[in-house]
């Protein structure tokens, strides 16, 4: 392993970021209205329900099973993390502010009382309504040692993409980054060779944000023209 | 070539030129200065010129010639394309091998040949039909693929599927697994020139395939395991199919271990190839057998289990030598364990006729219980007979589930099992609609192929192939 061992409890951050993002609790992000779809012909009596969509309850102590030794820890480590964890489905995920997120894997990786010594999977998921943070990119990291997952989220605008790359802790996070980049146009700052992967080297656009297209043509089947998936009624 | 392209002349005589090949200076050229090498441009003295790397390209031309222009030079530096049609990459992978002689100095996978967008497409289907994409997607482990999606939309819908339907998804994923390894010998151990490993590795799969298509129709591409449970319980002589599908393994599966522990070809090709420590492997975070081949006993199925793994009586089968030998004994010996959990799910099923094998929630689970008729097609005239005649509510309700399907609470979860390959993980987002907000999934072969550098580099080109059989990629899940 060519990475050093950086400890992890040395040196904090200069100044703690000016961007962290406590928001409401619970975060709306989106109003659904009716019992089915949108759109004409919903003779079910219930399109005049209104209901508000909730990503992710801000959970709060304790957060229960070990969920807090590990969240006590990290929050030592790294000094300036805001207490955003949500813990929903028994899955503990920490919302890391951009600026504090190597200093996050690095006491994630290297503490003994964390070790969470693999990075499984990086992915992005785009949320086009949420101004100045659409682009969210989610770790999943696995702990062989404590026998334990933990997940982290950072956030990005669309105008300024750019996170730091975790390859330097989480050597194996490469490809899954340049997934993120090929899928989602996230930068990674400091990856070695961030180029496409999946999509051809040439291609335009970044396939898997909400704005890019499915794509797909109507198809007539026994002389009814069934339309593409996305230009179908929604529900 | 590309001067060609510019040709006006009719797209026939094109094709017939690029067929033929004749223009002297064209490929595989004789004189480098032929070319147009851009970088030559810039150099100022012969000794320069000498190091320059000199390009060539294969379409037809004497190999001969490039033999006498290359005696001289004593640069033996060679780089060549691997794929992606080349039939030792288990797909389409495409690996870019730097050679000095025979010896790899450099080799770089390339990917993405087979992607097809299934996470995207997830985004606009329903959350059953989402089942149906994921099966497609490492196609020699679909029942792991459908797994690990159901068990994240029961995560996110915080129910769990009726005891029998785990015990037959338990039932299909081993016996899936054990298909999976078949192929992973078969065809590893064709590409060493053991053709009868793989005809036999074959001939096992095609029973347990047999025995697929007579649980739920389809020889591949199941979409048998849905969210809430199984699509359709065993049929009535399943116990018994199931029972000559055990016996027929315990019969043939020592046969491998026949051809190949002791195979001095087999072990000449394999011991010491390829090796990758633990440290190495945990810095590179991979899993499944190259992992459990150097000796740490890491398997989701007991660390972590899912679809009550924790009651079946199975070990984890490790080896101590780091190298494709040692993941070929794994996976051999992984059979072995997994047709005991197979014979554990035959007692359980025995136990649990007549139960569930659907959650009972009627806005989750499908209405009618299916039976596969006699064209393999799954159908249920009870139900027919109730919808279209005797009750207009039950037909509405079938026909919102169908078309709508059902909506899923707003969260984001993580659900990783142990496929044949290693982690296989699956990430859902959903915002509270009847899709799919994001689907990612972790594929075992993706993560682990980053580490064919490791495997092959200082290795003869030969031995690329033994690497990459070792870590048994599928490259429909690569790419997804």
């Amino acid at each position: 392993m060519s990475v050093t061992n950086v400890v992890a409890d040395a040196t904090p951050p200069a100044d703690p970021p000016a961007e962290v993002a406590v928001d409401s609790t619970p975060s709306v992000i989106g109003v659904r209205k009716g019992m089915w779809g949108t759109g004409p012909g919903d003779v079910s009596g219930f399109g005049g329900l209104s209901s508000p969509v909730v990503r992710h309850q801000r959970a709060s102590r304790p957060y229960g099973s070990w969920f807090d030794a590990v969240a006590d820890r990290l929050e030592e480590l790294v000094p300036g993390l805001p207490d955003e964890v949500n813990t929903d489905h028994d899955e503990l995920t920490f919302f890391v502010p951009k600026a504090l997120l190597l200093d996050v894997v690095r006491a994630t990786r290297d503490d003994a009382q964390l070790r969470f010594e693999t990075c499984p999977s990086v992915s992005g998921v785009h949320y086009p309504d949420e101004t100045g943070a659409e682009l969210h990119v989610v770790y999943n990291l696995s702990s062989m040692t404590h026998n334990r997952r933990v997940r982290l989220e950072v956030t990005c605008g669309q105008e300024d993409p750019v996170i730091d790359s975790v390859t330097s802790v989480y050597p194996h996070a490469d490809w899954h980054e340049r997934e993120t980049w090929d899928m989602f146009g996230v930068i990674f700052a400091g990856h070695p060779g961030l180029t496409r992967i999946l999509m051809p080297d040439d291609w335009q656009g970044h396939p898997q944000r909400k704005d890019y297209p499915l794509g797909g043509v109507p198809v007539e089947f026994k002389g009814a023209q069934v339309p593409p998936p996305d230009q179908r009624r929604s529900y | 070539m590309s001067d060609k392209k510019t040709d006006t002349t009719a797209p026939d005589d094109a094709m017939l030129d690029d067929a033929n090949q004749i223009e002297p200076g064209d490929g595989a050229s004789a004189d480098p200065e032929d070319r147009d090498a851009p970088a030559t441009d810039t150099l100022d003295t012969v000794d320069d010129q000498a190091k320059q790397p000199t390009e060539y390209l294969i379409q037809g031309g004497d190999f001969d010639d490039v033999v006498a222009a290359q005696r001289d030079k004593g640069d033996e530096t060679i780089v060549i394309n691997m794929g992606p049609q080349h039939p030792s990459t288990h797909g389409v992978l495409r690996l870019e091998v730097e050679l000095d002689g025979e010896t790899v100095t450099h080799i770089r996978p390339g990917i993405g040949f087979l992607h097809t967008g299934i996470e995207k497409s997830m985004e606009f289907r329903t959350w059953p039909q989402g089942s149906i994409l994921a099966t497609r997607m490492d196609y020699i482990m679909p029942m792991f693929n459908e797994t690990v999606y159901c068990l994240a939309v029961e995560k996110l819908l915080g129910i769990k599927a009726p005891e029998r339907a785990d015990i037959l998804r338990v039932l299909v994923m081993e016996l899936n697994r054990i298909a999976s390894h078949l192929v992973a010998i078969g065809t590893g151990g064709m590409e060493l020139g053991a053709l009868t490993v793989m005809t036999i590795g074959f001939r096992e799969r095609e029973m347990i395939l047999d025995f697929f298509e007579a649980l739920c129709g389809t020889r591949m591409n199941h979409g048998y395991v849905r969210p809430g449970g199984v699509s359709i319980d065993l049929p009535d002589d399943g116990l018994a199919q199931l029972r000559t599908v055990i016996e027929w393994l315990h019969r043939h599966l020592p046969e491998y271990a026949g051809f190949c522990n002791e195979n001095p070809i087999f072990r000449g090709r394999m011991c010491g190839m390829a090796t990758m420590s633990l440290a190495q492997a945990m810095s590179l975070g991979v899993t499944g057998p190259p992992l459990r081949a150097t000796g740490y006993p890491w398997d989701l199925r007991k660390k972590q289990p899912y679809c009550g793994y924790e009651n079946y009586d199975f070990d984890v089968i490790t080896w101590d030598t780091a190298d494709a030998y040692g993941r070929v004994r794994v996976r051999l010996s992984e059979m072995w364990e997994s047709l005991k959990i197979v014979e554990q799910c035959y007692e359980k099923l025995e136990k649990t006729a007549g139960q569930p094998h659907m959650t009972t929630d009627p806005k989750i689970a499908m209405p009618g219980d299916l039976t596969v008729g006699a064209d393999g097609q799954g159908n249920s005239f009870s139900h027919v007979k109730h919808i279209m005649g005797q009750s207009m509510e039950a037909l509405i309700h079938h026909f919102k589930l169908v078309t709508e399907g059902f909506h899923v609470p707003a969260g984001q979860v993580y659900q990783a099992i142990e496929s044949p390959k290693g982690e296989l993980g699956c990430q859902l987002v959903s915002d509270g609609g009847a899709h799919p907000y994001r689907a990612h999934f972790r594929d075992p072969g993706f993560h682990n192929l980053q580490s064919v550098p490791l495997l092959c580099e200082g290795g003869m080109l030969s031995d690329v192939v033994v690497a990459v059989a070792s870590l048994d990629p599928v490259l429909g899940g690569v790419d997804r």
